[in-house]
């Protein structure tokens, strides 16, 4: 297959997996079906282990076959044991966006357990038991929710009916609280250590017959915790992947060509063998996907370092015929010849061009610049080929699709590959492709070792899924302090030819597409050939900036104050949901009583309508985004030199009951931070199929010194708890531009902003 | 070549070529995992170490190089007694991947050693050499007041709950 091709079918990979990511509806979160809790018995130390099922058949077979305690302990949900411990098992990977603490808090809230007695531990990567096992989408929580609040619920009815039975009293008259029973009348205590082996002999209860709390009921949810390895992190005790460390490991690096889709013609592989430290050097065909192992040079080394060092003797010729050629600066001009043929919308809804005619017409063009990941841990994955097994060790997002991956690649028996989860220094969406884990597992099969593929900085540039850049030219009317038309042509990049690449564009149905009673939307593609995905909140955060910023030119056009219009704008009636396509959950569908709330809070805590310092401005954003209903507002100042001092951001978000309010507020502050950052500097260059930046010296991400103050405030209610991972991230630029404006009357229509001359 | 350090306050004998990073003689040949690979060139303190108490790039250090002793994040806490910055970056729950973490806590160590009560433009100009892609800078700067004593504050966590 032309290499073309594979990259088509990465993409295709991509957008499959970002729709599959996304797509929670209720039935997913919500019904029990075929699910239910397996009490696991005769387990080393003893106690009550709640196992949990997506398909019982499975889990018995697993359980019949595994036989042996310490396996099938991994498969659990919630322990509980003898000395009082309980034991939780985090199926997702921790990426710093705080699972592992809130899966821990759930449980422990349903149980009735006593938080200083919960230890979380990395659950084994086994998507037969534990489903879905990724992070993205901000999904972990809304995911989890009911299947762990449910473990919880389950174990605290069996210590309950454990202790009712042996003081041979109803059930009625016992309650729990801080990993204790009591039997109210007697004031009889149990604690749940005493009780879990009697607990284990207890039938388990139909899940659908535990009660679950309310939330007026949550002891536990809604306060500040610290994080479940906190301390292990200020300590600097191994934990990530990069981490990992085994007797007789050896080190790899790997090279491929700097524009995608080369292939190696010949390199100075003798050479890089004699160098010291080296043990092996060789070339690898690769499967020709950017999703798994794309042609390349793997050297292994005794240490990271001396593997480093060869790779910078490394002389390669790479074949190009195939390989990207694409150049950034040309699609630019390209695209501003594409604006303003509107090609056959997408979208269509009323009359456009009557409301054009009837109203007051504001035209703009918007870009954004390709951007990269980098989270802070550099690519890495430990393979060891061992007893005809694969065994991983890696910090990817979605570790079970890896395997998946790994194991199609190396044409290997299911059992055969054992991955194991590590904790991740950042992820970003970056980590939901599992490249570098195909890369270390292509290498160890070569290597009689453990062996660590650590790639560089430079590789993490050169090599990255990046967020793509796109051209918005757009056209709106508003009529009476109204928003009554609204046009938008997208132009952006595609991998196939005939849909934008993943992370390119909203679907057509997405929000907002509703956003006028009159709309059209339509979009030309250009072709790219550079590997793109999802990215912190993907497509809206470039949609939103667009939006966002758009909808204040039109209040501005409209002399409208901002709030007042983006009320009246939420309050519009919507279009009814599309028909066809799986259920629509509540929880995660826009709301415009919740999406006034947060606008009118952001306001109320910026400041909004008071006087401000001479020569602030102050700008307000709404997004919905990945279920979470978000408004942000920026405060700043901006000097003779274009040089932007923000002096604070406020946050406003409603993602439904807060799980642990420490970790929200960080997730807020980081998302915001996230999005100043990315507006103001960063950018990513292809010419010649080739990244331009290779490190942080050329990549600008924002440091403590440009770093305001962000405040967050949470609208608690009860919907369904959304992820708090991307929402925060996508409003942040239209903000800050809008407050631009406010300050110097300058309407900044590109990201990154540094492009128009600003700094931070 | 041989070399001999004094790592954590611990005399450390260790076998590696000359021109090999400090970092990389803690990683791999030392085992100690606490300084971060992050960038290599000197530009996102995920590497940072104490030398002689003065917080420094161990990615930029020729193992030749290194004088002294050497305070790796594992080492900070004395006789299991943790550093005043540890404590506070558990009480307010600085973290979020924590890859930049120990590296940060190193460089605000540094600086609180020569200057107990910084001001908020002491710490951007000592803090702004380490990245944090997370973006948890807020909170790293209310927790390096925090340990100074300076303020109280009611961001971040507890393990309590409160
Ligand atoms: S790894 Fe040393 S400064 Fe980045
Ligand atoms: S906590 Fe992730 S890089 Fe700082």
């Amino acid at each position: 297959m032309p290499v073309l091709e594979k990259f088509a079918q990465y993409d295709a990979e991509m957008q499959a997996l970002i729709a599959e990511v996304e797509m929670i509806s209720p039935s997913v979160v919500t019904t029990m079906g075929r699910r239910s809790f397996l009490k696991l018995a005769g387990l080393a130390g003893g106690g009550l282990v709640l196992a949990f099922n997506l398909d019982t058949r499975s889990a018995k077979a697993e359980m019949a076959a595994t036989g042996d305690a310490a396996n099938t302990e991994l498969n659990a949900f919630v322990r509980i044991a003898p000395d009082n411990t309980v034991t939780v098992y985090s199926k997702g990977p921790e990426i710093g966006q705080g699972i592992k603490t809130a899966f821990g808090l759930i449980i422990a809230e349903e149980l009735d357990a006593d938080w200083k007695t919960v230890k979380v531990d990395q659950a084994a990567i086994n998507p037969k038991v534990y489903g879905y096992q990724g992070a993205g989408g901000s999904t972990s929580i809304p995911r989890g929710w009911d299947q762990l609040r449910q473990a919880g619920a389950t174990a605290r009815a069996m210590l309950i009916a454990a202790a009712a039975k042996q003081w041979n009293v109803p059930v009625s008259e016992c309650t729990a609280s801080e990993s204790t029973v009591i039997h109210t009348p007697s004031k009889r205590k149990l604690t749940y250590g005493e009780l879990a082996k009697a607990a284990a002999a207890q039938p388990v209860p139909d899940v659908a017959k535990v009660p679950l709390k309310t939330r007026a009921e949550y002891k536990l949810l809604g306060k500040r915790y610290t994080g479940v390895d906190n301390l292990k992190v200020v300590t600097g005790q191994p934990l990530f992947g990069i981490d990992v460390t085994m007797p007789g490991m050896v080190y790899a690096n790997y090279t491929k060509c700097p524009a995608v889709g080369g292939k190696v013609k010949s390199a100075n592989l003798d050479e890089i063998k004699k160098m010291p430290g080296v043990l092996d050097a060789f070339v690898l065909e690769g499967t020709g996907s950017p999703a798994e192992v794309m042609p390349g040079v793997a050297i292994i080394a005794k240490t990271t370092w001396e593997a480093f060092k060869a790779k910078a003797a490394l002389k390669v010729e790479w074949d190009e015929s195939s390989a990207s050629k694409d150049s950034l600066t040309q699609a630019a001009a390209k695209a501003k010849e594409l604006g303003p043929n509107l090609p056959t919308p997408a979208v269509n809804i009323g009359d456009v061009d009557a409301a054009f005619a009837a109203g007051k017409v504001v035209e703009a063009a918007y870009d954004y610049a390709m951007v990269s990941h980098q989270q802070l841990e550099p690519e890495v994955t430990t393979g060891w080929w061992h007893d005809g097994t694969m065994e991983l060790w890696t910090p990817s997002q979605q570790s079970d699709r890896g395997l998946g991956q790994v194991t199609k690649m190396l044409n290997l028996p299911e059992d055969k590959v054992i991955v194991h989860q590590t904790r991740a220094g950042g992820g970003f969406g970056r980590r939901l492709a599992n490249d570098y884990m195909c890369e270390a597992a292509a290498i160890a099969m070569k290597v009689n070792a453990p062996v660590k593929l650590q790639w560089k900085r430079e590789d993490d540039f050169a090599h990255d899924m990046f967020r793509v850049g796109g051209y918005h030219f757009l056209k709106g009317a508003v009529k009476d302090g109204k928003l009554t038309a609204f046009q938008q042509h997208l132009v952006t990049f595609s991998a196939d030819g005939s849909r934008p690449v993943s992370g390119g564009a909203r679907s057509n149905n997405s929000f907002p597409v509703d956003i006028a009673p009159n709309v059209r939307y339509a979009v030309s593609l250009m072709p790219l050939q550079i590997p793109c995905g999802p990215w912190r909140a993907p497509t809206d955060n470039t949609q939103m900036f667009v939006i966002g910023s758009f909808l204040h030119e039109l209040s501005v056009a409209a002399e409208c104050d901002h709030v007042t219009f983006l009320l009246d704008w939420l309050a519009r009636p919507l279009a009814p949901p599309p028909s066809g396509g799986p259920p629509q959950d509540p929880s995660r569908t826009f709301n415009p009583t919740r999406a006034a709330g947060v606008v009118k809070l952001a306001a109320e805590k910026s400041g909004w309508g008071k006087k401000l310092p001479p020569g602030h401005g102050l700008g307000i954003a709404f997004g919905f985004s990945y279920g979470g209903h978000i408004a942000e507002a920026v405060e700043l100042s901006v000097d003779a030199k274009k040089k932007i001092t923000v002096h604070k951001i406020t946050v406003a978000a409603d993602i439904g009951p807060i799980i642990n309010l420490s970790s929200a507020e960080n997730q807020a502050q980081g998302g915001a931070i996230d999005g100043l950052s990315t507006a103001m500097g960063l950018e990513i260059g292809v010419e010649q199929g080739r990244i331009q930046e290779t490190n942080f010296g050329d990549y600008p991400i924002l440091r403590m010194r440009s770093a305001p103050p962000v405040e967050a405030h949470f609208i608690q209610s009860d919907f369904r708890p959304s992820g708090l991972g991307e929402p925060c991230l996508p409003p942040l630029a239209a903000a800050l531009g809008n407050a631009l404006f406010a300050a110097t009357g300058e309407r900044v229509r590109t990201m990154p902003f540094k492009r128009a001359g600003y700094t931070i | 070549m041989p070399f001999q350090l004094t790592i954590n306050r611990k005399p450390r004998s260790v076998d590696a070529p000359a021109d090999m990073p400090l970092l990389w003689v803690l990683r791999d040949v030392l085992d100690l995992k606490g300084a971060k690979y992050g960038c290599g060139i000197g530009a996102c303190g995920a590497c940072t170490v104490l030398m002689n108490g003065e917080a420094v790039r161990s990615c930029q250090i020729p193992v030749s190089a290194v004088k002294g002793n050497i305070t790796t994040i594992e080492g900070l806490a004395e006789e299991g007694k943790l550093h005043p910055l540890q404590k506070a970056w558990i009480d307010l729950d600085v973290a979020q991947c924590g890859y930049c973490q120990g590296g940060q806590i190193l460089s605000a160590a540094s600086l609180l050693a020569k200057n107990p009560h910084p001001s908020d433009a002491d710490i951007n100009a000592a803090m702004t050499g380490n990245i944090c892609r997370c973006a948890t800078y807020n909170r790293i700067r209310a927790a390096i007041h925090q340990a100074a004593g300076d303020s109280a504050t009611k961001e971040g966590g507890s393990h309590a709950g409160a």
